[in-house]
């Protein structure tokens, strides 16, 4: 296991480097300059010239990628051209809401697509497995953004007047915000120390900021405004995890040693619970794990959709004023996040399934 | 053993025989399709794409108006004016428009049916493109091995460490945005899984007796690989290539929600979907048909990709 835990961790560097390389020369082939893009159609050359200077973009292409490469490994990101502040500033402000809203999806995907494939499995041929299927197959056929519209004009137009009546954007309704938890427990958090940004991040995640400060009014307008686009986030992947399990359940449940033991007179429930579920969960885990990355990419448009501050949408705004550092920081940090997803579902498989080890 | 070997002599020796009367033997493919016919979700896929194929062959005859066509100045017309049918009791003074009209006051129903056009053509190019090149990388990979397979896939794996739409919004901010260059970025970010699959398909085939025997025969390397490897390693490319179909219709449309897909006035619906969100609340209609045509099409492919997958897989044979 250890051995394989390396050659696995050494393998995810080569991916990490490729990635940071291809978003630095994907950033800077992206057409029209910084500059236009900043000051407008009208920037003079002197003003032009100056604002590279500034922002260290008149260095050749090589002697930048040392400087971003040199400042990564010190996890400096540097500074958006756009709004003059840390690129690791806007991250510890936006990631949290992304992480949130992915993590969200990812827990209503796994616990409600995981029990609809035993299921369909279970009544396997039966009006109960083809219903579920076809809700299924409907799942995965929706468009992200368009499934995220129609429940906001549901929830928040159609049952407007309703108990059921949800917001449709926004992180928490106008006006509130949460006092961060270490306020709250009364420490003061030196701005100056290195832990100061870590503090900031934690508490930027309302939701586990209010539940572990008791700010229970406000842990309520948080859920109620993440339902909504979780919801959307978690059609996909939901589908699809209950796709796997039902076909990888059935498979197992025709394996040999399932009907032995049902032939000792296991009944269905147990012979599912005890013998086949377990096996039947491993390309379950495989499967999760890449739509966990998926998700990230889908919630780019859920953001869209909810007005949400979150990673992606920055990411498509910087795009399009030619913010290089904050596009190479977040692309890079978004990567590497879905690299190290990837790995832990790996990692995961490897512990499930021995034969992986051996190899 | 011996009985084995037996068998599979005159097993090639009834092979021989009818293939004299047979002009090709009995395709893999041939009992496939009859397996596919078999099964009813592979059916409705089916029907379902040829629903929308007939749409978008007769587009011009099925449109009620022009697509293009700002309607505003005429009597009874407004702004985003909701679906107004005469046999359903919308009153008679008013044009009827079956879907309604959008911001610009055209016709969303003929704009819908114009749209089938412009998704079919977003499928079938992008997955045929990524097929191509995914496959010869991956063959090229998985046949000749050594550095070859080394280059081609730490550049998979690279490619593959993005979440799809975002390297794909990263592309299109290169190239510009645009219907052309989205389809070319949906591609080039899913070449990485044909390839991979192609590999692997490959890696296993390569291996066996019927490959050796042409090696042995003198035949060369790239025949080889395109007249015996290749051919036996389609069939997970043919699953993957119809449900990948399914995903380039969604994430076409999805760059066209983002604003850097098809560009308006294009009835790309995705596109068309995005222009009309704001009036969500007022003309809830425009957001509906669009994304409802979007789903009936990606439905489509996921469902005889699954269909396909079944009559493919050699397990269920039956």
């Amino acid at each position: 296991m250890v051995s394989f835990l390396v050659r696995r961790l050494l393998y995810t560097i080569p991916v990490l480097l490729g990635i940071v390389l291809v978003v630095f020369l994907l950033v800077r082939s992206i057409p029209g300059d910084p500059c236009t893009a900043m000051l407008g159609e009208r920037a003079t050359p002197a003003a032009c010239e100056a604002f590279n200077a500034a922002n260290g973009l008149n260095e050749p292409i090589p002697v930048q990628l040392g400087i971003f490469l040199g400042n990564l490994v010190q996890f400096d990101l540097g500074e958006s051209i756009r709004f003059s502040r840390p690129v690791s500033q806007m991250l510890i402000e936006r990631m949290p809401m992304t992480i949130e809203l992915s993590f969200a999806a990812f827990l209503i995907a796994l616990l409600v697509g995981v029990p609809l494939g035993i299921l369909a499995a279970m009544r396997h041929n039966t009006k109960t497995d083809v219903a579920t299927m076809a809700v299924a197959n409907v799942g995965v056929s929706m468009p992200v953004f368009w499934l995220g519209l129609m429940l906001a004009y549901l929830f928040a137009l159609l049952l407007k007047d309703t108990p059921f009546s949800l917001p449709p954007s926004g992180r928490l309704a106008a006006g509130i915000s949460p006092i961060p938890f270490y306020e709250v427990w009364g420490r003061n958090v030196d701005p100056a120390s290195a832990w100061a940004p870590v503090y900031e991040f934690l508490s930027n995640f309302y939701i586990f900021n209010c539940l572990i400060s008791g700010q229970w009014s406000i842990l309520l307008d948080a859920v109620r405004h993440l339902i909504l686009p979780a919801l959307a986030l978690a059609t996909i992947p939901l589908s699809i995890i209950a796709r796997i399990t039902r076909s990888s359940l059935l498979e197992v449940l025709g394996s040999d040693y399932v009907r032995t033991a049902r032939s000792k007179g296991a009944s269905e429930r147990r012979e599912v619970s005890r013998h086949a579920l377990r096996n039947a969960l491993l390309p379950v885990v495989t499967i999760g794990g890449l739509q966990m990355g998926g998700l990230l990419g889908g919630a780019v448009l859920t953001e869209s959709v909810f007005s949400l501050a979150g990673v992606g949408r920055a990411l498509v705004e910087a795009i399009f004023s030619r913010d290089y550092p904050v596009i190479q920081g977040f692309t890079v940090v978004i990567a590497a996040g879905y690299v190290l997803v990837n790995l832990a579902v790996d990692l995961s498989y490897a512990y499930l399934d021995p034969r992986i080890r051996l190899e | 053993m011996i009985n084995s070997a037996r068998q599979r002599v005159l097993d090639l020796e009834k092979l021989a025989e009818e293939s004299q009367f047979l002009e090709k033997p009995t395709s893999v493919w041939r009992s496939a399709l009859r397996r596919l016919l078999r099964r009813k979700i592979a059916i409705a896929g089916l029907i379902i794409i040829g629903f929308w194929v007939l749409v978008a062959l007769f587009a011009p005859l099925i449109a009620t108006h022009d697509p293009n066509r700002g309607l505003l100045g005429q009597p009874g017309i407004t702004r985003r004016d909701p679906p107004c049918i005469h046999a359903f009791g919308c009153s008679v003074e008013k044009p009827q428009h079956i879907l309604g009209l959008d911001g610009n006051a055209r016709d969303e129903f003929s704009r819908i049916v114009y749209g089938t056009r412009i998704s079919l053509t977003i499928g079938l190019t992008t997955v045929t493109v990524a097929v191509l090149v995914g496959a010869l990388l991956g063959a090229m990979a998985g046949y000749w091995g050594g550095w070859i397979d080394n280059a081609i896939m730490r550049v998979a794996d690279v490619v593959l460490g993005f979440p799809a739409l975002l390297l794909a919004i990263a592309i299109v901010a290169v190239l510009g945005p645009g219907l052309r260059n989205a389809l070319l970025a949906i591609a080039i970010v899913t070449i990485p899984q044909y390839a991979r699959v192609m590999r692997a398909s490959v890696l296993q085939i390569k291996e066996l007796d019927f490959v050796a025997a042409s090696r042995a025969l003198g035949a060369s390397s790239w025949r080889i690989l395109f007249s015996r490897v290749v051919p036996n390693a389609l069939t997970p490319l043919v699953v993957l290539g119809t449900l990948g179909i399914a995903s380039a219709i969604l994430e076409a449309a999805g760059l066209g929600f983002l604003g850097v897909g098809a560009q308006p006035p294009s009835p790309e619906w995705g596109t068309m979907l995005s222009e009309e969100r704001n009036q969500l609340f007022s003309a809830p209609h425009l957001v509906f048909f669009p994304g409802l045509a979007i789903m009936l099409v990606v439905l489509g492919f996921n469902l005889l990709g699954d269909g396909l997958r079944d009559a493919l897989d050699p397990r269920l044979n039956d």
